[in-house]
């Protein structure tokens, strides 16, 4: 060994622990979260075209929200649920990135 | 006697002719840290081996007022030579003539040599180095990017082919570097992407800069796409040669064997891996003691690191190593290493090596990313490369072999021809504790202190289980040896294994999980 032993990381597998470096991409890998109906997020980068709803708005399931213009394409962004707008985080014409938490249904 | 004027027309032409782009154009070529195309040839193939063909081609382009423009060899150079008496089949980009751009004659000159190297059956080299399609040619530029493509396929498995990045690489050309067997990546001078950081800033807002986009550090340790990182044109060049005297010419030939030599006595193979199965070391270690002189030719050493995968000599043959890395993730399959490992076992059994596997791994790595990023699938290209492979495959089981991973980890089951492990091997389902919770569970819940129960029953099971013994009373390994004899055995396999003969049902091709 070439490292002291505690240089190195812990890794449990099969409930060992074993010493060993740990790589980058795994330090680094995003940790699952269960997936929050009530949270709209955008699912491709792109601009905000028009906004269709308003806060306090009730909506039904399969409803357009709004249209996001990604890849020359304008993409409608449905309600996942039927519910209430609880808020609307982005302005129409604005340009948001992949992830980018857009409407929140009550 | 005196030239004739025919004759000293001819050079005067050629003359003109090897300057590429002209005097600006090189000084700029020289400013980014870069050689010339011609100059890189010079300096990778052995000293005066070089013809270089189609100098006299002119570009076909025929709109935008194109035609009244001369590209000197239409921005490529072709032409065949020797590396270390091995001839090879090369093409270079050549930056300084419309920026190395592709157009239907540049691409028939790559065409036309890669047509020679799989008639010949030798390989080919591609030095890439082009701002990509030449926009003004349209559709005949990406008719002769495709032409390229296909023959890279055709010849796949037959013929070596090494991508050497040196300069932009961008768009569709990308595609022909992922279809060959090696790439060689520069820092500072290789780009590689699908669309450029400008594209992705407009269409989708996001900041990156070429380097970070598509440089060769992340292409050698994030994304997997190059096999041979370097700092400079020459050690990517000293790295080629490397190469060469590793594999063969073609899928017919073996490689050139080299004189036999002793590994170094700094590789003392019995005090390299710790006795408790938890603690890591460096795999390569081991290989450097059975090798060769220690030389270890490592490919992609710094992307998905839990698996060691690379070139080495055995009593002067070349032998293809395939080895989990404790040091790194303990040593685990997960998606990349399992890619990693079965395009190398593919590549090894298409070129006639013979694989030798050092197995020790706890298994596949858990984790909701894993499953979701398919593991099971790329998982699963391991088990089809080493049952497919019918070149003299050798397993060596250093310590811990665990669950699926030992199965897949050239197995006797995926029909190695040798199976040998070290007195230290733990040869199990799953590993102790897991498996003694699993079994005992009853006995540890119902105990007054669980946690000694515990320690017993993982204790009971590492005696019982966790060893060499019970695999070779069933002839699934073929000897227990001392590590010492290690080298010895792997001369004896290899030798002896010369005249394999595996007879696979009759196919077309096999689907595997790509």
């Amino acid at each position: 060994m070439s490292k002291k032993e505690q240089e190195y990381e812990n890794l449990n597998i099969d409930q060992t622990i074993y010493k060993t470096n740990l790589s980058k991409k795994f330090k680094e890998r995003i940790a699952y979260r269960k997936p929050d109906v009530s949270k709209i997020n955008c699912f491709i980068p792109g601009t905000i075209v028009e906004i269709l709803v308003e806060v306090g708005q009730e909506v039904e399931e399969g409803q357009d929200l709004l249209i996001l213009e990604a890849m020359k394409m304008k993409n409608r962004i449905k309600s996942p649920a039927s519910g209430k707008i609880r808020r609307i985080k982005v302005k129409e014409g604005q340009r948001v990135p992949k992830g980018e938490l857009l409407i929140v249904l009550i | 006697m005196a030239i004739s004027k025919k004759t000293r027309e001819l050079h005067e032409k050629r003359d003109k002719l090897l300057m590429g782009g002209g005097e600006k154009a090189i000084e700029k070529q020289k400013a980014m840290g870069k050689r010339t195309a011609r100059e890189r040839i010079l300096a990778l193939l052995d000293d005066d081996s070089f013809n270089e063909y189609d100098i006299f081609v002119e570009h076909l382009a025929r709109d935008f007022d194109m035609q009244s423009k001369g590209l000197p060899g239409d921005g490529v150079v072709i032409g065949t030579g020797t590396i270390m008496k091995a001839p090879v089949a090369i093409y270079a980009q050549d930056f300084t003539v419309a920026g190395g751009s592709l157009g239907l004659a540049h691409s028939r000159k790559i065409t036309k040599i890669m047509d020679h190297a799989l008639k010949m059956r030798i390989p080919l080299i591609g030095i890439n180095d082009s701002g990509g399609a030449r926009i003004q040619e349209g559709v005949n530029s990406l008719a002769g990017y495709g032409e390229i493509f296909f023959r890279n396929t055709l010849s796949s498995g037959v013929i070596p082919q090494l991508s050497v990045i040196l300069g932009p690489c961008a768009g569709g050309a990308v595609y022909s570097p992922a279809l060959t067997d090696f790439v060689f990546v520069v820092n500072n001078i290789s780009k590689m992407f699908i669309t450029g950081p400008e594209v992705i800033r407009t269409v989708l807002g996001e900041e990156i800069s070429m380097e970070n986009l598509g440089g060769a550090w992340v292409h050698s340790e994030t994304t997997g796409n190059a096999h041979f990182y370097s700092e400079s044109e020459d050690e990517c060049f000293e790295q080629i040669k490397q190469l060469v005297s590793y594999i063969p010419w073609n899928n017919m030939n073996k490689a050139k064997p080299f004189e036999p030599k002793e590994p170094l006595k700094t590789f003392d193979i019995d005090s390299i891996v710790p006795d408790d199965p938890t603690l890591p070391y460096d795999v390569k270690d081991v290989i450097k003691a059975v090798v060769d002189g220690s030389e270890f030719f490592e490919v992609q050493d710094l992307w998905a690191k839990n698996i060691v995968i690379g070139f080495g000599r055995i009593d002067g043959n070349t032998i293809g190593f395939v080895a989990n890395q404790p040091n790194e993730m303990a040593g685990v399959l997960d998606v990349d290493s399992s890619d990693k490992a079965a395009r190398f076992i593919r590549y090894c059994d298409a070129f006639s090596i013979p694989i030798v596997t050092f197995v020790d791994l706890p298994g596949y790595l858990p984790g909701v990313d894993q499953e979701h990023a398919g593991v099971i699938r790329h998982g699963a290209k391991v088990l089809y490369a080493y049952s497919e492979a019918t070149v003299p495959k050798v397993t060596v089981i250093l310590r811990k072999a665990y669950g699926g991973g030992y199965i897949a980890m050239g197995s006797r089951h995926l029909r190695a021809d040798f199976v040998f492990a070290w007195p230290g091997a733990e040869i199990a389902v799953m590993g102790p504790e897991g498996a003694a919770n699993i079994i005992f569970r009853k006995e540890i819940a119902a105990a007054e202190d669980p946690d000694k129960m515990r320690k017993e029953k993982v204790e009971e099971y590492k005696t019982k289980f966790a060893n060499p013994y019970v695999a070779a009373a069933r002839g699934y390994v073929d000897s227990v040896i001392d590590p010492s004899e290690t080298r010895k055995l792997l001369i004896h396999a290899i030798s002896v294994s010369g005249n394999k003969s595996v007879f696979l049902p009759k196919k077309k091709h096999g689907i595997p999980p790509f």
